[in-house]
């Protein structure tokens, strides 16, 4: 029973560690101090002047593009991934190796590398850097990500399963819906979500492939922000505002799912 | 098993299109960098870019610093990570679906807002900036990747191996030692892979956190691109791919043992 506690606690103070970055930034969005860790008395004014889209035009815009680039890219990779990693389950060894091999290298080279080198190759093709090029270049390092979480899945499935569904009758296609999908689907889900997080966390990757043309995202907005010596504070309301949404959205899939396992 | 041979033949095209992709987006790109490191301005062969580096103490001491800050970060997280996600793993199964998706909702605030947000943290613990605070920062942005992939092994692993150690007298330590940890250790590997790379080639997070006192690699690197040296810049970038190919070779051996390992039971 102690070691019960302990262990919990453990979960939670982790957890409150995590969270209290986020706590400050959600505090300091109701004071309009300029600078973070300021406090100059309650106020809503950052909240105001971020519904004020007229002021902060460039901003909005900004998010607008990270959420669709983020879309775009955890969708096409999720389904890439998924596919790759039933291929790759299914590769003899060595050719299962090299292909493993090669899914980890945008995940090894890391940020820098995978933006410098496919800064170079959108150099070289002499193609114009914009959305598609971000979109392109998310969608490379999203997709290991995905196979990553989906590989484990299959390789703890237990093969009898599949035959077993042959056996009964089932097509190999039906096999793999009813049997294969429904036992990756969280690797699946869990990828998505990664590949969500990472593109919209992305900056490195990000500031090497948008080119110009004064595309701009989240990340590439603060940086440039942060250069400039402040950071916008509406960035403080936006985020808290970002954050409650994306935590009722998850609290609501995930009693949906409770209620969905329960009848 | 005829049947099974037939279903691996159908499958195994499934890889090609992600191949495809990987070749133009991961390999040939992979390759520029190469052929940059190792020519001019004016695309003839040339080892300038590297004679450059060794020539630069200041750069190479960056370098064996940020594999330092790299290798504590990846510890670090292993460390903290590990018993959270076993402790995910044995709870019951829609209380820990919702911790693990607590675990990756701070990801969801953008990595320079949450930057700075540990600076304005250590500053209202009245904390100095610096390494301590880099760790902290490098910790704290990496650690989900630690957990997840640590938790999906430990929580698809069949419990029967815990009870038949303890059946055959194991205590709780061996059982842990012998039996959870060798078989989780495909999420370990993965999660080594998803924290070390990353945290060498962070820069922002460094400037941020340390008040512009602390240089790592990917900084450097950042900065020669910037100011149109792509030859060094991808001479750099090269030397940081050697490292990861060693790193790899490492982590591809550990992965190969520990598969064997699942096996033997």
């Amino acid at each position: 029973m102690v070691k019960k506690v302990l262990m919990q606690t453990y979960l939670w103070v982790l957890l409150l560690l995590l969270y209290a970055p986020i706590l400050i930034i959600v505090i300091y969005s109701f004071t309009d101090a300029k600078v973070l860790g300021n406090w100059t008395g309650f106020s809503l004014k950052l909240y105001r002047s971020l519904c004020n889209t007229g002021a902060h035009h460039s901003l909005m815009n900004a998010l607008i593009n990270t959420i669709a680039i983020a879309f775009i890219a955890a969708t096409v990779s999720t389904l890439l991934g998924s596919v790759a990693a039933i291929g790759i389950y299914n590769l003899r060894a060595r050719s299962r190796k090299a292909m493993g091999f090669i899914n980890t290298i945008p995940i090894l080279n890391g940020d820098i590398i995978t933006g410098i080198s496919l800064f170079l190759l959108f150099v070289s093709l002499g193609i114009t850097q914009g959305f598609t090029t971000v979109v392109l270049a998310h969608i490379t390092f999203c997709t290991p990500y995905v196979v990553l979480s989906v590989l484990p899945r299959l390789k703890q499935m237990n093969p009898n399963l599949y035959e077993a569904a042959l056996d009964l009758g089932a097509t190999p296609m039906q096999a793999l819906w009813k049997v294969i999908i429904p036992e990756i689907r969280p690797g699946m889900v869990s990828g998505f979500l990664l590949a969500l997080t990472i593109s919209i966390d992305d900056f490195a990757v990000t500031v090497f492939t948008i080119g110009n043309q004064g595309l701009e995202t989240l990340s590439t907005y603060i940086y440039a922000d942060a250069r400039k010596g402040g950071l916008t504070p509406e960035l403080r309301p936006l985020s808290a505002v970002i954050f409650v949404v994306i935590l009722v959205l998850l609290i609501i899939i995930n009693r949906r799912a409770d209620k969905a396992k329960n009848k | 098993m005829n049947k099974l041979r037939l279903f691996f033949l159908s499958r195994r095209s499934w890889t090609l299109p992600y191949l495809i992709f990987s070749i133009i987006f991961v390999i040939v790109p992979l390759l520029l960098i190469v052929v940059y490191a190792f020519t001019d301005d004016a695309g003839r062969m040339t080892l300038e870019n590297f004679r450059k580096f060794l020539a630069h103490p200041e750069a190479v001491n960056t370098f064996i610093y940020s594999i330092g800050i790299a290798i504590l970060t990846t510890i670090g997280c292993i460390v903290l990570g590990y018993p959270a996600a076993w402790i995910l793993s044995r709870s019951n199964s829609s209380y820990s679906r919702t911790l693990i998706l607590l675990f990756i909702l701070p990801m969801w605030v953008n990595i320079l807002i949450r930057t700075l947000a540990t600076v304005a943290l250590f500053d209202f613990a009245s904390l100095p900036l610096g390494e301590g605070a880099l760790i902290f920062g490098m910790i704290y942005n990496f650690i989900p990747f630690m957990i997840y992939p640590i938790y999906n092994t430990l929580q698809k692993m069949d419990p029967s191996y815990v009870e038949a150690a303890q059946d055959l007298g194991a205590n709780s330590f061996q059982v842990f030692w012998k039996v959870v940890f060798p078989l989780s250790m495909p999420g370990v590997v993965s999660g080594i892979m998803m924290v070390f790379m990353p945290t060498i080639s962070t820069f922002a997070i460094a400037e941020l956190l340390t008040m512009n006192n602390i240089k790592l690699f990917g900084t450097t690197i950042q900065e020669n691109i910037n100011n149109s040296m792509w030859n060094y810049g991808a001479a750099l970038s090269l030397i940081m791919l050697f490292l990861i190919a060693a790193t790899s070779l490492f982590s591809s051996d550990e992965k190969s043992d520990s598969e064997k390992g699942g096996q033997v039971w």
